[in-house]
């Protein structure tokens, strides 16, 4: 045993490295504090970037929710309107009569011009569907609550600053104290806004609702649904249960992974090209979109559906197979019902992508101006995304607040759709 | 076995280098070690053996603290290395492992050459003040590892290029590199042939010279061999620590027996 | 109308598959053995029918457009498209099938409503004719599957080839969709080669491609040179990544190594949440918010910036891109094997030198395929960069300027009416054809990176 000398030496050493250590601890642990700190301080950059998102759509969309609205008392003129007449008539007129009524300082001839821009354009049309009804109102007094276009709207909703000089504002004094003689005889009301759901687009923002843009959403995923998901299981099956090692399953696979990364506006063209130019579909229909979307969703079901299957342990399979099965009884009747679940909540992601989808539908027309919903899948139509993309080139106030709304309701359908799929994960969630 | 060498070692008294005292492990709410005292000695080779399962492993990576690691781990118990409290609040971790090295069950050389995993340690600690001293330590650690004559002329070639047993060794001088005080093994030949594991052996023997060196094995010839002292660990107990050649001829308790004479384990 | 086949094909397969079941219950009550269960003689009839009848509808559905309108075209009065245009040409048939349609515009032609008369006719036969022949077909069908019932036939081998071949045609979609990308492409770019030469179109630093009012405009044609459009894809990109990259990287690194698993699990979720974001909504946050709000910075510098800068648009792509490195990267880090980590802890380095030292560098072929797929996303993005950056192709690299990018010149160019032969439309393909191929090449170089890296570690 030669221990002495290299066990002094070692000693040495040990304190060198221990001295050496010490030394440089608190710079070291200085050094890990900087990453994370650089760490936390990414992950509140992007919390913030977040809250500022939700924030400012909330703080820009809330007011869309509710929609100003005067009740007045209309007396239908005879004069005016007559039963012959209709659906012509001076409808603009009664009701202009009736706000001066309200308004004792405003002088019936000159101030008349004024005076009819305050209520939204859309208030003559709603007066005269309700008479084309029933021609009998001729000659009656009704009170008719009607909505206030949208500088007005703005004004009572605080969009409209009263403290900005009067030149920058889009409503002059007059216009102001017309306004508050009606707000002060307790005609103005801000009930919740119906018509954001039940009207279609309208130039007027006051009277634009995302009707067209919720049916032809449907339509769309609808179609979506009904193509992509069973090709898609069906390719999934294929690909994970049946297809031999070979060349081509290889291509397909490789095929598929590519397609879930070619960017959206490239499918909006091969839908332009092929579906509208080569086979003639029609343009803007939600039918033609959903076809879009399905080409885009595939990919997401497959893989999907391939991780699902992979998860039903080989277990089952062997079972069936040993009680005399057939290959295909056993992926019908014992695979796929247990990897049913896991499918279903990759589909809903897809959909819900599918949802949020806008490029592609852009370049198949889906973003005309059109004011009344879709009857089937192949009228032309909006969508949501696509509407949210048409009022944010609106110049008017009033688009830009329901462009935040409307991107609320998109959001709202999207947590939905996602909450559905973290259920079913949950609830049927196995651990074999 | 050879029978010579065991009754050849146990000669000198070595001064106690760490001392684990009413030991307890969990995991969440299950414990994997219980009360386990033991001291491991200077300049020895000291085997934990045992059943799989047994708790060897664990108790070893409490000697460093490797546990801290694993979130649900909780240690209780007393464990000094030169005296001092190695679980004191007042101790960083980091200060202890370069220390107490430890060498793993399987090889895992960093995705780095050969000279970059062997001066990682020396450099995150600062132990070296140019390059010059650098190298000189990298040669002094793959020399002691018995590396040296196979790596000198691919020191700058990925240590994942080498054989298993290379790679094993690499990492024993990757652990020397820090000049450590004990050296932690974890069935550190359980991955490599016959050929690898009798080099890495002869190299634990040597190692012996400068370090307190502490093995965990599953083989208890490998035991035999290597080692002067041996811990006999069963279901989270320590059933018997001496001598290695008392253990293997003439256990105290039948557990130990039994284990040794293959009838558990 | 157009639902009538399709309901027939139903009650059709639902027949054979009734009369299949019935016929071979009898021959199992009469005593033989089948070789197949009863079902799946239903099945077998089932599926006969099914699959070439709905082939048929589907085939008939769209190819009628197309040779009814060659036939409505043809019956037009002579004389008439004498000297047109295709585009004008498309522009009548389209005004009479409005007119069809009952969307009466104006007073037009009397051939233009004869045309319209003729057009509705044409339909109705197509459609009667159709019905005609999906309940011909399924009748022979049927009737050829009720012959095959016998004791030794084996119903299920062939419901399974069946089932089998419905499966590959499923899986073989996939081929057909990157076809048609490829041809789409392909055709109409190579028309717009036509008109503009390639040369001009990848090395031209003019990109002016409106549409001619007057025929002495000058620049009647359009400039079609892409490069400032490319560069300004560049910029924007370049805008994101250095935003996106190190933000992400550093959330991976913390939630990998350093978050307490409370913080974790909010912390995912949240990224899950900015990454399920529609980029439209994207678009609109960059208008409303950041945009201003980088103008006022700007002005309160004493910079003028302007309303739809590169850095607006990118930094909002940067966002977006965040949450999709981070999860690459959280992924390619919690896939270097443990022992890495705990040989380099038992050295003695502190966390974070092993994350730095040891983690990152083993995960960096991962974290760079992720990238990768990143690039390929942000060249690719489309909704953030219309609405958020300009229309006018400037060669400029600086980010303050308004740029444009591929993507918006593909939109804006095809928003609106389209005619496919004029050179402003095929632009648009020139263009998508251009990211097809770059994304294409990045998407295959990182999946092979991504999945080398996989087969490293596994």
């Amino acid at each position: 045993m030669t221990d002495i000398t290299p066990n002094d030496a070692r000693k040495a050493s040990n304190n060198a490295t221990t001295e050496a250590v010490k030394r440089s601890l608190a710079r070291r642990n200085r050094k890990q504090l900087v990453l994370q700190g650089f760490g936390i301080g990414a992950i509140v950059i992007a919390f913030t970037v977040l809250f500022i998102l939700v924030a400012s759509l909330v703080r820009t969309g809330y007011t869309a929710f509710v929609q100003t609205h005067v009740t007045l008392d209309v007396y239908i003129d005879p004069a005016e309107i007559s039963e012959e007449g209709l659906p012509r008539g001076g409808f603009r007129d009664v009701l202009t009569a009736a706000v001066l009524d309200n308004l004792p300082g405003a002088d019936p001839e000159e101030d008349a011009r004024g005076v009819r821009n305050i209520l939204s354009n859309g208030a003559q049309f709603q007066l005269r569907d309700q008479i084309v009804e029933d021609p009998s109102l001729i000659g009656q007094t009704i009170t008719l609550t009607v909505p206030l276009s949208d500088p007005f709207d703005q004004l009572n909703k605080g969009g409209v600053r009263r403290d900005t000089p009067e030149d920058q504002r889009r409503v002059d004094n007059q216009e102001m104290a017309w306004f508050d003689a009606l707000d002060e005889a307790g005609i103005i009301s801000t009930p919740f806004n119906i018509g954001l759901f039940t009207n279609a687009d309208s130039r007027f923002p006051e009277l634009a609702g995302l009707k067209g843009a919720l049916v032809g959403s449907f339509w769309a995923l609808l179609t979506c649904f009904l193509i992509a998901f069973p090709i898609g299981i069906g390719a999934a099956i294929y690909l994970e249960e049946f297809a031999p090692k070979n060349r081509l399953s290889d291509f397909i696979e490789v095929n598929i992974n590519n397609l879930a990364a070619v960017p959206s506006v490239v499918f909006g063209l091969l839908a332009l090209a092929v579906f509208i130019g080569w086979f003639g579909l029609p343009r803007s229909a939600p039918f033609v979109g959903g076809l879009t979307l399905a080409l885009m969703t595939m990919p997401t079901i497959i893989i999907a559906t391939r991780a699902a299957l992979k998860a039903v342990p080989p277990s089952i399979r062997e079972a069936a197979l040993g009680v005399g099965a057939s290959k295909h009884q056993v992926v019908f009747q014992h695979v796929l019902p247990l990897a049913m679940p896991g499918i279903l909540t990759g589909t809903i992601i897809g959909l819900a992508q599918a949802l949020g989808e806008t490029a592609p539908l852009l370049l198949i027309g889906m973003n005309a101006f059109i004011t009344s919903a879709p009857t089937s899948p192949f009228d032309a139509a909006t969508a949501l995304p696509t509407q949210i993309f048409i009022w944010a080139d609106s110049p008017e106030r009033g688009f830009t607040s329901r462009t935040s709304a409307a991107i609320l309701v998109l959001l709202g359908f999207l947590v939905m759709m996602n909450g559905i799929a973290i259920y079913l994960r949950n609830k049927f969630e196995r651990r074999w | 076995m050879n029978d010579m060498r065991l009754t050849e070692r146990n000669m000198t008294d070595h001064k106690i280098k760490m001392q684990a005292r009413g030991v307890d492990v969990f995991y969440g709410h299950d414990q994997a070690i219980k009360n386990v005292d033991v001291d491991i000695e200077d300049n020895t080779v000291t085997a934990f053996i045992g059943p799989s399962g047994c708790g060897k492993s664990t108790f070893l990576r409490c000697l460093n603290r490797m546990n801290d690691t694993i979130d649900v781990c909780r240690v209780t118990g007393d464990i000094r290395l030169d005296d001092e409290d190695i679980y004191d609040p007042q101790v960083d971790p980091v200060q202890l492992r370069a220390k107490v090295g430890m060498v793993f069950q399987k090889p895992n050389p960093f995705p780095k050459s050969i000279y970059d995993n062997v001066a990682y340690g020396p450099k995150i600690h600062g132990l070296a003040t140019n390059k010059a001293e650098l190298d000189e330590i990298v040669e002094k650690s793959l020399r002691r590892a018995a590396i040296w004559d196979e790596a000198k002329d691919r020191l700058d070639q990925p240590g994942t290029g080498l054989s298993g047993g290379q790679q094993q060794r690499l990492c024993i001088a990757r652990a020397v590199a820090t000049n450590p005080e004990v050296l932690l093994m974890d069935e550190p030949c359980s991955a490599l042939d016959p050929i690898a594991t009798a080099q890495v052996e002869e190299l634990i023997d040597e190692l012996r010279e400068r370090f307190s060196v502490v093995i965990v094995t599953h083989s208890m010839q490998q035991a035999a061999r290597v080692s002067q002292k041996t811990a006999f660990f069963h279901l989270g107990e320590l059933v018997e620590y001496g001598e290695t050649s008392q253990i293997f001829t003439n256990p105290q308790d039948t557990r130990t027996e039994s284990y040794i004479t293959g009838r558990i384990g | 109308m157009t639902l009538a086949p399709f309901v027939i094909l139903l009650l059709a397969a639902l027949v054979g598959y009734a009369i299949n079941l019935r016929a071979a219950r009898a021959i199992r009550y009469g005593g033989s053995r089948l070789h197949s269960l009863q079902g799946f003689h239903g099945l077998f009839s089932l599926l006969l029918v099914i699959v070439p009848v709905l082939t048929l509808i589907l085939v008939w559905l769209a190819v009628e457009g197309g040779i009814i309108n060659r036939i409505l075209l043809s019956s037009l009065p002579d004389g008439v498209l004498d000297g047109l245009g295709s585009g004008a040409i498309q522009l009548i048939g389209a005004e009479i099938r409005s007119i069809a349609g009952g969307r009466v515009f104006g007073t037009p032609e009397d051939w233009k409503l004869e045309a319209a008369e003729r057009l509705i006719t044409y339909r109705e036969i197509s459609s009667w004719l159709l019905v005609g022949v999906v309940g011909a077909v399924s009748l022979g069908l049927i009737y050829f599957a009720r012959s095959r019932v016998a004791a030794e036939f084996r119903a299920r081998q062939r419901v399974e080839t069946i089932t089998l071949g419905l499966m590959v045609f499923c899986a073989v979609v996939a081929i057909f969709t990157t076809i048609g990308i490829i041809a789409a492409l392909t055709f109409e770019t190579i028309k717009f080669f036509q008109l503009v030469p390639i040369t001009e179109f990848l090395f031209g630093t003019n990109w002016e491609p409106q549409i001619p009012i007057r025929e002495d405009q000058i620049a009647a044609e359009g400039a079609f040179g892409a490069v400032p459009v490319f560069l300004g894809t560049i910029v924007i990109a370049t805008v994101a990544l250095f935003i996106a990259v190190p933000i992400g990287l550093l959330t991976a690194i913390y939630l990998n190594e350093f978050a307490p698993g409370r913080l974790r699990k909010i912390v995912k979720p949240v990224l899950e949440i900015l990454a399920g974001v529609p980029t439209v909504v994207y678009g609109f946050f960059a208008i409303l918010v950041v945009a201003p709000a980088l103008r006022q910075f700007g002005e309160s510098l004493g910079l003028d910036v302007a309303s739809n800068t590169a850095l607006a648009a990118g930094g909002v792509m940067g966002i977006m891109l965040i949450p999709f490195i981070s999860s690459f990267a959280d992924d390619a880090l919690s896939a270097v094997p443990r022992s890495l980590r705990d040989g380099a802890l038992a050295l003695g380095a502190t966390r974070g030198e092993m994350m730095l030292n040891v983690l990152f560098p083993a995960a960096i072929p991962g974290i760079v395929g992720g990238v990768l797929l990143a690039v390929s996303r942000a060249i690719g993005e489309t909704m953030i960069v219309v609405m958020a950056a300009g229309l006018i192709a400037k060669m400029t690299i600086n980010p303050l300027d308004s740029v444009t990018a591929v993507t918006v010149q593909i939109v804006t160019l095809l928003i609106g009416d389209t005619a496919f032969d004029n050179p402003k439309t095929l632009a648009a393909f020139a263009l998508g054809m251009m990211l097809f191929i770059a994304t294409l090449v990045i998407n295959v170089f990182a999946l092979r990176i991504v999945r080398k890296y996989r087969e490293i570690y596994d």
